[in-house]
């Protein structure tokens, strides 16, 4: 059994005397014996590293790796640059909490610093904290950040990730705000059914770039509306494509978010990944979490510390801006370290590759019989439904490629990134062309 | 030092991405007009930047963390080891079921054992840290009583002595709070509780032990109070490690829990995350706990599911360093790890509260409150002050100003997988520091002095707020 305990009995016994007790037991004496757990825990007895490895080894080997991977939908397959990991392993950054110290943590507090620059950099916003749970979340406080006595009224489009909207939702379970809708046309949002549905009671609109179906929206019409009408523009966006599109700073968002977890994560099931949330200079004090700020010591050297901290739960409890404490800083600091990776030319680069291989699957999948269900500009996903999706999909897992996610019988939903080489994709095709 | 940025120099990069071999095809969409200042900077000036960056972080593998309420132990490597198996780390989330067996079975086995340790029926991975968790719990109690119809079960009763994170998440589930006060001995205050409960009341947060490392015996009867109001009692887990093997909060009378994967089953805390904060509930719950789960009917969400807080299963990474964990000590050590946190929490309250004057002195769970209310007024010195000049010990220091109820407050939590030896130095450089600061208060004032900066000024950061770098051009 590894307990990680380093005091031997002796010693554990040694100290209980030393300090009055009489054993490990005696120092519960003071919790009633009805509340206390009679028996053993059904858990198996404590294991040898050894076989602990082994085990969980095990149950690893019992799910297939692919190493073709043609799905997104949320979840991104990126090459995630050797250095990431390095730099991410260190153990003063694995092993250290919240930095609260200031003085020992000016490491974690310049990295988070860094990211937050780096965020406002990608996004072309102003001000950003230090990373929430995942891209759902983020949306979902977002939402939150908009939401004014006399506005309580949340507005997504369909176009946009169904978890994303369901994340929205669960957290508003118990609040008053109403969510709304907006229909979708021909795979985007439809801005025309947005004008008459907002009113002086909306609070935000919703939408995602590239949207859930891959497709490029008109954001410049959309923003324009939700302005108009006095609500905030929210702006989900896959960060890879940042390097290469228009940005939510350029296209005037009030807020920025989106799932971080392309930026040097590995798809890990679902996490960790990390939210990034960055907005204007008008309304970062609305900002949840934690941020770093510069300042100066004693004697004016430059330094950094968790700022703005009065709106945040420690300090306001019930009136707080939101909840959370601990968020997803390792993460952030990978995010830090592949950005500075690749660098302003790498990410444009990535985003080049993703979108110019996306077409080449989409025009390829098209020869093979797959059409291409909108035809609208798209980043690195798009929709085909004009094919048997259990089919092929069974087909392309028996050459051991993940395929597009299956939007219903005929629908699949494509993705391609730098990941993907030529041949891969050409393989993908030829099966496809075998199929249908 | 220097930022990155200030490291980057035009030109410079790393060739990362092969040349593309299929033609540039671009959409027709509006591009990105404005420049984007990421650095320019080569591999090796990476990771010296960040070496140097770890060199002014403090770690629990850098030295000692009595960081009250956050529960610092030791990050068995073996966790590490198990997580970053390439059969976990390429896993899609969205891979069609019988693809991924492994990962299901590591959530399965994770929900079992923690289930048996809280006395819970059903888990839920999903929220991504603790105060997630407490949201999450919020909202399966506001699922319930939807259910029921309780229309007017619009309150949620906290104590005064409750981390900030409790209020916070009974509000964003749409609740009120109603404060309660501690009595004298940091309980619970019994009379109170019976004032302020009413057909309103929809449940109550609880941690127990609470913060100020005390376990409130009236533990049963408060829960069975609340539940007569028709009430839910909700299980803050922060301080699990003190009780885990020894006390299950599902036999005493709760019915929603969170846990702090990252504090009580050892996987890191990453500098402030990724944590993972599991919610666990009683049958009569089960059926609205969030996110697609091993159901009765298959791999799907349950049936009144109050839907999803994170995209899919939550920090899974996370979960399986957890479950590492759990299978390392197994069975035994669950209450053996309790049981020496107390421990050493004891002995070094012990070998301090001759000088220091301790909260409630009596026997404490896995830590313990000091209060320097009187060296403060003596000296000058503040709790402040003392965890500055921990600093230049080499020790990470305690949490300060919390919980509320006591002042100039300190709190200690040493853990079970620190050695007596690290316990007994930490005990001499306390000491050291209340004899120094009664003999010169200004020495004490000036502290830390070995640290890369000194005392930073917060007001200057709240209200001149930089929060990133600014380029020239």
């Amino acid at each position: 059994m590894g307990t990680f305990i380093p005091n031997t009995r002796e010693e554990q016994k040694s100290m209980l005397e030393e300090i009055g007790y009489s054993s490990l037991d005696d120092l519960f004496k003071d919790i009633p014996t009805e509340c206390m757990f009679k028996g053993e825990l059904n858990i198996p007895k404590g294991k040898a590293e050894l076989e602990v490895v082994r085990e969980i080894d095990k149950m690893a080997d019992r799910n297939k790796m692919y190493k073709k991977i043609f799905r997104g939908a949320g979840a991104y397959y990126h090459y995630v640059p050797s250095i990431v990991d390095t730099v991410s392993n260190k153990e003063e950054f694995v092993t250290s909490y919240t930095p609260y110290q200031a003085e020992i943590s000016q490491g974690i507090l310049q990295s988070i610093f860094e990211y937050q620059t780096m965020i406002c950099e990608l996004t072309g916003m102003e001000a950003t904290n230090a990373s929430v749970y995942d891209g759902c979340s983020a949306a979902a406080e977002a939402c939150t950040m908009c939401i004014e006595r006399k506005r309580r009224k949340i507005y997504i489009s369909e176009t946009v990730d169904p978890r994303i909207i369901e994340t929205i939702r669960t957290y508003n379970f118990g609040s008053d705000a109403e969510i709304l809708m907006v229909p979708k046309v021909d795979g985007e949002t439809d801005s025309k059914s947005l004008k008459d549905m907002l009113d002086d009671q909306s609070a935000c609109l919703v939408i995602q770039q590239p949207n859930y179906f891959g497709i490029l929206e008109e954001v410049d019409a959309l923003s324009d509306v939700v302005h108009e009408a006095g609500a905030k523009l929210i702006m989900s966006c896959n960060p890879i494509s940042l390097g290469l599109l228009k940005t939510p700073g350029e296209y005037g968002a009030d807020i920025a978010v989106g799932e971080g977890q392309p930026l040097g994560l590995g798809l890990a099931y679902g996490g960790p990944y990390l939210g990034f949330m960055a907005t204007t200079k008008k309304m970062f004090r609305k900002l949840p979490g934690r941020i770093a700020g510069e300042t100066v010591d004693k004697n004016g050297e430059r330094g950094f510390v968790l700022t703005l901290q009065a709106r945040e739960q420690h300090i306001r409890r019930e009136k707080a801006s939101s909840n959370i404490c601990s968020n997803q800083a390792l993460c952030a600091l990978k995010v830090a370290v592949y950005l500075s990776a690749v660098g302003p030319k790498g990410i444009k680069e990535v985003a080049v590759q993703c979108t110019s291989k996306a077409h080449y699957l989409q025009k390829g999948l098209e020869k093979a019989g797959l059409k291409l269900e909108y035809d609208k500009p798209f980043f690195n996903e798009f929709v085909t439904d004009s094919c048997d999706s259990s089919k092929l999909l069974k087909a392309l897992d028996e050459k051991d490629i993940l395929g597009g996610l299956p939007l219903g019988d005929n629908r699949i939903l494509w993705c391609a990134t730098e990941m993907a080489t030529k041949e891969d994709m050409d393989e993908l095709i030829n099966a496809t062309k075998e199929v249908s | 030092m220097k930022l990155i940025f200030e490291k980057s120099y035009q030109g410079r990069g790393n060739h990362i991405f092969p040349s593309l071999d299929v033609e540039v095809g671009i959409p027709e969409s509006a591009m990105r007009n404005r420049k984007n200042h990421l650095p320019e900077i080569s591999e090796n000036e990476i990771v010296r930047h960040y070496t140097e960056l770890a060199k002014r972080a403090h770690g629990v593998n850098t030295g000692f963390y009595p960081l009250g309420s956050c529960t610092m132990k030791h990050n068995p490597k073996v966790s590490e080891r198990v997580a970053s198996n390439p059969k976990f780390v390429n896993i899609h989330p969205l891979q069609p079921i019988e693809t991924t067996e492994g990962c299901r079975e590591v959530l399965k086995r994770t929900e079992e054992y923690l289930c048996e340790i809280t006395g819970m029926d059903a888990m839920t991975f999903q929220p991504a840290a603790g105060a997630h968790g407490e949201f999450t719990g919020m909202l399966l109690i506001k699922a319930y009583h939807k259910k029921k119809e309780n229309y007017d079960k619009t309150e949620i009763i906290v104590p005064d002595s409750a981390h900030g994170t409790n209020p916070a998440s009974a509000v964003m589930a749409g609740f009120e709070i109603v404060n309660i006060k501690s009595d004298k001995n940091g309980m619970v205050d019994l009379k109170e509780l019976e004032e302020k409960i009413s057909e309103k009341t929809a449940g109550i947060m609880l941690t127990n032990p609470n913060t100020v490392g005390l376990f409130d015996n009236n533990i049963l009867k408060i829960t069975q109070m609340v539940h007569d109001a028709g009430g839910l009692c909700y299980y803050d887990g922060a301080n699990l490690n003190a009780v885990m093997g020894i006390v299950r909060p599902g036999d005493v009378g709760f019915d929603v829990t969170h846990l702090n994967i990252h504090k009580t089953f050892s996987t890191p805390h990453g500098g402030g995350g990724p944590g993972s904060g599991p919610c666990g509930c009683k049958e009569f719950l089960r059926q609205f706990l969030p996110g697609i789960r091993e159901t009765k009917n298959g791999y799907e969400m349950e049936t009144e599911t109050i839907g999803n807080v994170t995209g899919y299963y939550g920090n899974f990474l996370v979960v399986v360093k957890a479950l590492a964990y759990l299978l390392s000590i197994g069975s035994d050590g669950v209450s053996l790890s309790a049981k020496n946190a107390v421990l050493n929490a004891n002995y070094m309250m012990h070998k301090l509260k001759d000088i220091y004057d301790v909260a409630y002195d009596r026997t404490c769970m896995h830590e313990f409150v000091l209060t320097l209310e009187k060296l403060k007024e003596d000296t000058g010195v503040s709790a402040l002050d003392i965890s500055k000049a921990l600093l230049d010990y080499g020790i990470h220091p305690p949490t300060m100003y919390f919980p509320l109820i006591v002042h100039e407050a300190l709190m200690i939590e040493p853990t079970e997988t620190e050695s007596k030896e690290v316990l007994n130095e930490a005990i001499l450089a306390f000491r050291k520091i209340y004899e120094d600061a009664l003999k010169n208060p200004d020495k004490a004032l000036k502290a830390p002095i070995s640290t890369p900066v000194g005392r930073l000024d917060e007001v200057q950061a709240a209200r001149k707020p930089v929060l990133r770098y600014e380029f020239e051009s």
